[in-house]
């Protein structure tokens, strides 16, 4: 087995223990650990023991249908897939490139999703842990206890997310599942009054996102030895960036680092990504391990999220976001910064850009007024791929001559993730439970390094069908007996 | 016939109706409506006086351009301790008619949630979403559950024309499509086959297909349907949700507009 700690030898003898479900993170996982008698983890694994199938019943519908049906995969960033779905089919349209408006439309759209996610992750999810510690008292360790112990945080989280939701509504129409982007282009312009409305706010947003940063840096410039270690493990980077190497979260081409921060492979164009991964299935989990086919399954696995996109990039094309990642890069001494922990730092580095380019983008006049459609020669064929909050998205579809979409594939940012989760776990098992009893407070450490990236469950299992299986006889000494494969 | 885009044509009733007037009425014949005297002509329908005279009552199959249908019930209504359709029961005079009663309402969420279970109808991502009849209805009689069970049958969709979708997943068997483009296209295109549980819609063609038909995306019968199964081919989310017919009025205030002048 390439990687430790992913299947035990003798499993039978093993006693398990599971955390199920993994709290505070989008959808349903689950983490099983075997121990031996020693007390010592000899298997862990993250599981995503949810289904959702969309790949399979998007086949056979209309394709103008996609984007409004496509986001119901999630409520937390249906915008992501909503946008990364339109531009797949705006390729299909003929809609290349889209129109100003739209594309603007779009792209406050996008970091008002951004700004929303990444405030819900950070304050609600992520922050009763790093404030109260993370074996700190079970029934305060929420974002009610947050609230009480630390109001000020609280209430500017609230409003953060708020603030990001209120973006999506005025650009997509509703604040969850909005309608806006259709293949081609955009349906409406952004209304003068919430123009007005969200340029009143947007100074506050970036004053808050700032002070967010602070509580990030100021985490990890207290307990290094924490922060620094937790979970730790090295592994390349991919994301989109812009052209020039700039942070771009809309759109863009793929680039991927290395784990010591060496670009190996860059320029690559969406429509090419199936060229660069490949989607490895695994027996005990819905979710698929992608890697990057040339370096292999067990060399070409990757991080992708905040972590990534922050060291992937150049510069950040916002003044106050590219201070902080300066600040960023000099704490780990301008190495790559490889700590799970961190994901939370570069993670409110983000949320400032986003607060940055709203604020920013608000005054285009574009936005108000302008041609919404476009439309070109229709093809059978397109790809998009978007950076959603936790990562790089990726949508791809067929459509036939009738309209109907034939075949389609999504990897969604946590699908990136899969072995990343996994490692981070492995790590933690290892530097924290080893041989000790387990508490509520220990396995919670665990989580802590799940929830780091952020991860939505429920977007990253969306096959449906028949999963290819290989199933493996082993004998005692683990060589192989006996082979099936089932293809999917 | 006139291709009237399936909208009501001012004054058109079904053969043997007279022409109602409120004014030039040379009867003085009136029911009582929930208890509100309505006027009517010899032989007008219920449904049609209490239009004429400003009421609503819930309908789907019925269409002002049409005969009555009386197949969805919606409109139903209770008289002299019966229920009756009353886009099909010609008015009498004296009668006293409950409509707009949390009994007759019941009855007709019952209806609703009968036919919603017994297609597919996901109005999440439904396009017709807005101005969909069948949506718009469930919202104004307060239908929150589809109490029954699903049926969720297998339904595939007609993409083969070349201007024109059908989702037969969303189809009440209200015939208005039937009826259109047999009365009003003179094409006959739609049928209903097969009988109760296995009724479904079919398209006249030997293939079955629509696009081996002379539909056109121009006929009635292509703006006629009240639910979401023929639509236009890449239109879908074109007009936001939110800005839809039904959105932000309900439709028995929407459905009594389109009468006025």
């Amino acid at each position: 087995m390439p990687f430790e700690l992913e299947t035990a030898a003798n499993r039978e003898n093993l006693r398990r223990v599971a955390i199920d479900p993994v709290s505070r993170v989008e959808g349903h996982g689950k983490v099983t650990l075997l121990l031996d008698e020693a007390g010592i983890v000899q298997e862990a694994r993250l599981h995503i023991v949810e289904f959702r199938g969309f790949e399979a019943f998007i086949q056979g519908r209309p394709y103008w249908e996609v984007p409004v049906m496509v986001q119901r995969l999630c409520g937390i960033c249906p915008v992501s897939h909503h946008l990364v779905a339109a531009k797949a089919l705006d390729r299909v349209v003929g809609a290349v490139p889209v129109t100003p408006t739209a594309e603007k439309m779009r792209r406050l759209m996008h970091y008002g999703q951004i700004l929303q996610s990444h405030a819900l992750h950070f304050f609600h999810l992520a922050s009763p842990d790093l404030l109260f510690g993370f074996d700190s008292e079970v029934g305060r360790r929420n974002i009610v206890g947050v609230a009480q112990a630390h109001p000020d945080i609280a209430r500017q989280g609230v409003l953060l997310r708020k603030f990001g939701q209120e973006v999506i509504r005025a650009t997509a129409g509703k604040r969850i599942h909005g309608t806006a982007a259709v293949p081609g282009g955009i349906n409406r312009h952004l209304a003068p009054e919430d123009r007005e409305l969200l340029q009143g706010q947007a100074d506050q947003m970036v004053a808050w996102s700032r002070a967010a940063v602070d509580l990030a840096r100021r985490l990890h410039e207290t307990d290094p030895a924490l922060y620094d270690r937790f979970g730790r493990f090295d592994s390349g980077l991919m994301s989109l960036v812009r052209a020039d190497g700039a942070l771009e979260l809309y759109d863009g081409h793929l680039r991927l680092r290395d784990a010591a921060g060496t670009v190996v492979v860059d320029g690559v164009a969406d429509q090419d990504y199936a060229r660069l991964i490949t989607e490895e299935v695994k027996p005990w989990s819905y979710m698929k391990f992608p890697y990057v086919t040339a370096l292999g399954p067990e060399a070409g696995w990757y991080k992708v999220g905040p972590l990534a996109r922050v060291q992937n990039c150049d510069f950040i094309p916002t003044p106050l976001a590219e201070a902080e990642r300066q600040s960023f890069l000099a704490y780990s001494g301008r190495a790559v910064q490889h700590a799970p922990l961190a994901y939370h730092w570069a993670r409110m580095i983000e949320m400032l850009h986003a607060a940055e380019v709203i604020r920013d983008l608000l005054p285009d006049p574009d936005l108000l007024a302008g041609e919404t459609m476009a439309g070109g020669p229709r093809r059978q064929e397109g790809v998009g791929i978007i950076e959603a909050p936790r990562g790089t998205l990726i949508h791809h579809y067929q459509v036939g001559d009738d309209d109907l979409v034939t075949w389609c594939n999504l990897i969604v940012s946590t699908t990136h993730n899969n072995q990343a989760m996994n490692e981070a776990v492995r790590r933690v098992a290892r530097q924290y439970l080893d041989g000790k009893t387990l508490t509520e407070g220990l396995l919670n450490h665990i989580e802590v390094a799940i929830r780091a990236f952020d991860p939505c469950l429920s977007c990253a299992t969306h096959a449906l069908g028949d999963m290819p299986l290989a199933v493996e006889l082993r004998d005692a000494a683990g060589d192989l007996v006996d082979r099936r494969v089932r293809d999917g | 016939m006139s291709a009237s885009h399936g909208r009501p044509k001012k004054g058109s009733l079904p053969p043997g109706g007279t022409a109602h007037s409120a004014k030039g009425a040379q009867t003085s014949a009136t029911f009582l409506l929930d208890g509100q005297p309505v006027p009517f002509d010899e032989g007008q329908t219920i449904l049609e006086a209490a239009r004429a005279a400003g009421h609503y009552i819930p309908h789907l199959c019925w269409h002002p351009d049409f005969p009555p249908h009386g197949s969805c019930k919606l409109c139903i209504v209770k008289v002299a301790g019966r229920h009756v359709s009353s886009c099909a029961m010609p008015a009498k005079d004296g009668w006293e008619v409950e409509s707009n009663t949390p009994e007759m309402n019941g009855e007709r969420r019952a209806l609703l949630q009968m036919l919603f279970v017994e297609g597919n109808h996901f109005c999440p991502s439904c396009e017709k979403s807005g101005n969909c009849q069948l949506q718009a209805l469930a919202y104004d009689l307060e239908m929150t559950t589809p109490r029954f069970n699903h049926f969720f049958p297998d339904r595939p969709v007609d993409a083969t024309h070349p201007d024109v979708l059908l989702d037969f997943n969303r189809c009440i068997f209200c015939e208005l499509c039937v009826r259109a483009s047999r009365d009003q296209d003179g094409k006959g295109v739609f049928a209903l086959t097969n009988r109760g549980i296995h009724k479904h819609l079919v398209v006249n063609a030997e293939s079955g297909c629509l696009g081996d038909t002379d539909f056109s995306k121009d006929d009635a019968a292509a703006h006629i349907c009240p639910v979401g199964v023929i639509l236009e081919k890449r239109v879908g989310f074109a007009v936001p949700i939110g800005q839809r017919k039904y959105d932000a009025r309900p439709i028995r205030v929407v459905a009594m507009e389109e009468d006025k002048p």
